[in-house]
């Protein structure tokens, strides 16, 4: 048998149409089926359990905020009690839910690859007339919409469970935490975790080595954003009307980025002559003259400026931090992308 | 047409060279046994060959031209990995709906007919099979695909002899049936004799002899003879290995054809293909390049150049 005659083949290689995109559909489905049954369904019964919780924390809030009037001994002892009951619920869900994406890159995004690689069924799944390049951009595309639209989802049931502790414990939708859970920049910091995931593990090739950077990296780039980045938006303001930033913080205080001293003419404030004006405003206790902040500098000459961010810039500064993680979350895709595309086995 | 052929190819790793300086050229229609020393190269010559790496040096094409990994490659080549690598928590039956949503031609019934003879259910986990079973199903994905190339790394390495068996069966009904090319790897050299009809052998990252089992075959003869003769008869003709048993010497040898003549007091025998594999193999120097002339016509114009 040492010559076989083989069928010759029309020389149809050259236009081979690529097998359909949607049969990807069920190859993902089908693999990945834990994800994407298990992340929903466990987001679905935190969302039920954060409404059956929020109709209470409503209901209280709303007695609370129906008391009058408010210095009465009744009323005090009712906002006591929703801060040590309701606010404690609700803070302890919203610190965990700052890490709701960092563990879902870690276990939707991580594995993706890592598995595979892993495994050895890369071989298997590599070889197929589908590609691998179009394999991974399916896998991908179809995994991060299907996590980013569950996110999304689960945010706005948290951001109305949260609704009533924003304006019980003076925070504003631009507080560090809050901003992060609504709108649509949880989804967005979802399906960067997802990307991180995805690439980690196909740098990593091993899942749990990928799972630990994949958190590590998330939660760095969490904390650079919120220590350095976000107050870099180009959306801050400034002013010297001394109104904004007097009296008790509420739901429409705006977010304080710095504040300095001018003396007369504009030039740098004398910071002696600074220090000895708001030693007369200690922090604790009554203020030892009767005047405002404001006043005792403008008797030196001095002017106060402030630099902020108002509230109600909300949806711009939503708009640049999901674009950003979402630029960023397309060139991490590419990225696996492309080490797919060239890894040697 | 070729199926495989490679010229310069090379692939290094870190430092080392897993495959250097191959040049190769196997024909359709044959079933081509990669043989070689684990670490020889084989699995990274294969994994060059289907695609899944790419070379660090010279070109791989195959089925006649495409550039491996390309569609065109990718639809016409299946491929089973060393040790199947399945997705272990799929049924048998998710398996097959997933390779064949993965590609452009394939051939359900055969699969599940096939499935069905060999009596693997449809429902079980991949990873409750048997390993006969798993290299069963995973020869069975291979196949239903329609290739016109099946490129075995190892197939047989995990099974025990009967599965072995039914495994070769399967590879050799499809090449009856469908005329199907194949190059498998193996180091059980025993296995192959049945089977293959064009031998690669490899050691060290080189390509040590290739060529038609027949003609290799044809071409090397065992001798026989009084042992103080060996060594002047070594200088006179091309010895692969010498071998001596007291006063006698065996010398497997390469000779330009069966009618070469026998030198007086030796007697001559025909060389069995586990013979000639393991005379090259405890030789690394020795090598039979008789492949197509044209690729050495190419390296020679690349020279040129």
């Amino acid at each position: 048998m040492t010559t076989l005659t083989v069928p010759t083949q029309p020389e149809q290689d050259h236009a081979l149409r690529p097998v359909p995109w949607r049969r990807m559909g069920w190859v993902t489905w089908r693999q990945h089926r834990p994800t994407l049954i298990s992340l929903p369904a466990l987001l679905g019964a935190v969302a039920v359990f954060l409404w059956i919780a929020g109709l209470r924390v409503h209901h209280d809030y709303a007695a609370l905020a129906a008391c009058r009037p408010f210095s009465s001994s009744a009323c005090q002892a009712l906002n006591t009690s929703f801060s040590r009951t309701d606010w404690t619920m609700g803070n302890t869900i919203h610190i965990v839910l700052q890490l709701a994406p960092a563990l879902i890159g870690a276990f939707a995004g991580a594995p993706l690859l890592a598995r595979e690689l892993e495994t050895g069924t890369f071989r298997h799944a590599w070889t197929q007339g589908f590609g691998r390049e179009r394999w991974a951009i399916a896998k991908l595309v179809l995994l991060a919409v299907a996590i980013t639209a569950a996110a999304e989802a689960f945010s706005q049931v948290f951001t109305w469970f949260f609704q009533p502790f924003i304006g019980q414990q003076s925070l504003t939708v631009l507080s560090a935490g809050v901003f992060d859970t609504r709108g649509i920049d949880f989804a967005a910091w979802t399906l960067a975790a997802f990307t991180i995931g995805a690439l980690a593990g196909m740098v990593i090739r091993r899942i749990l080595p990928a799972m630990a950077v994949t958190l590590g990296a998330y939660l760095s780039l969490d904390l650079l954003t919120w220590l350095v980045l976000r107050p870099h938006y180009p959306l801050a303001r400034v002013t010297s009307n001394p109104r904004l930033f007097s009296g008790q913080g509420s739901a429409s205080s705006p977010w304080l980025l710095s504040t300095w001293w001018t003396g007369p003419g504009g030039r740098p404030a004398n910071q002696a002559v600074v220090s000895r004006v708001l030693n007369l405003f200690p922090h604790n206790g009554p203020p030892t003259v009767n005047e405002t902040p404001a006043q005792a500098f403008a008797q030196h000459g001095i002017t106060q400026w402030w630099r902020y961010i108002p509230v109600s810039r909300f949806w711009p500064m939503q708009f640049i931090e999901s674009g950003w993680l979402f630029a960023l979350s397309v060139l991490l895709a590419s990225a696996t992308v492309w080490l797919v595309r060239r890894r040697a086995s | 047409m070729n199926v495989i052929e490679a010229s310069g190819l090379g692939k290094r790793y870190g430092g080392t060279w897993a495959v250097r300086e191959c040049a190769l050229a196997i024909p359709a229609g044959h079933v081509a046994a990669l043989v070689g020393p684990n670490g020889a190269g084989k699995t990274t010559l294969l994994n060059l060959a289907v695609g899944l790496a790419a070379p660090t040096a010279g070109i791989v094409t195959v089925l006649g031209g495409c550039s491996a990994g390309s569609p065109a490659a990718l639809d016409g080549i299946a491929f089973v990995a060393q040790n199947t690598p399945l997705y272990k928590n799929l049924s048998a039956a998710d398996m097959v709906h997933l390779t064949r949503n993965l590609n452009r031609r394939f051939d359900q019934g055969y699969a599940q007919d096939r499935l069905g003879e060999l009596g693997i259910p449809l429902n079980r986990k991949a990873g409750h099979l048997s390993g006969g079973q798993q290299a069963q199903l995973a020869l069975t994905l291979a196949l239903a695909r329609r290739p016109r190339l099946l490129v075995l790394d190892e197939p047989m390495a995990m099974l025990d002899p009967l599965a072995r068996h039914d495994f070769m069966a399967t590879v050799m009904t499809a090449v009856a049936d469908d005329g199907v090319s194949v190059l498998l790897s193996s180091h059980v050299l025993a296995e192959l004799e049945r089977v293959a009809d064009y031998l690669i052998l490899m050691s060290a990252g080189r390509v040590q002899v290739a060529g038609e089992v027949d003609d290799l075959l044809a071409c090397h003869r065992v001798l026989t003879g009084p042992a103080a003769e060996a060594g002047e008869y070594a200088e006179r003709s091309c010895v692969v290995h010498a071998r001596s048993g007291g006063a006698l010497a065996h010398l497997l040898v390469r000779t330009s054809g069966p009618t070469d003549p026998v030198p007086p007091g030796w007697d001559a025998h025909p060389v069995s293909l586990e013979e000639l594999s393991l005379a090259y193999l405890r030789a690394p120097g020795a090598a039979a390049l008789p492949g197509p002339a044209r690729i050495r016509n190419a390296e020679r114009a690349e020279v040129a150049k």
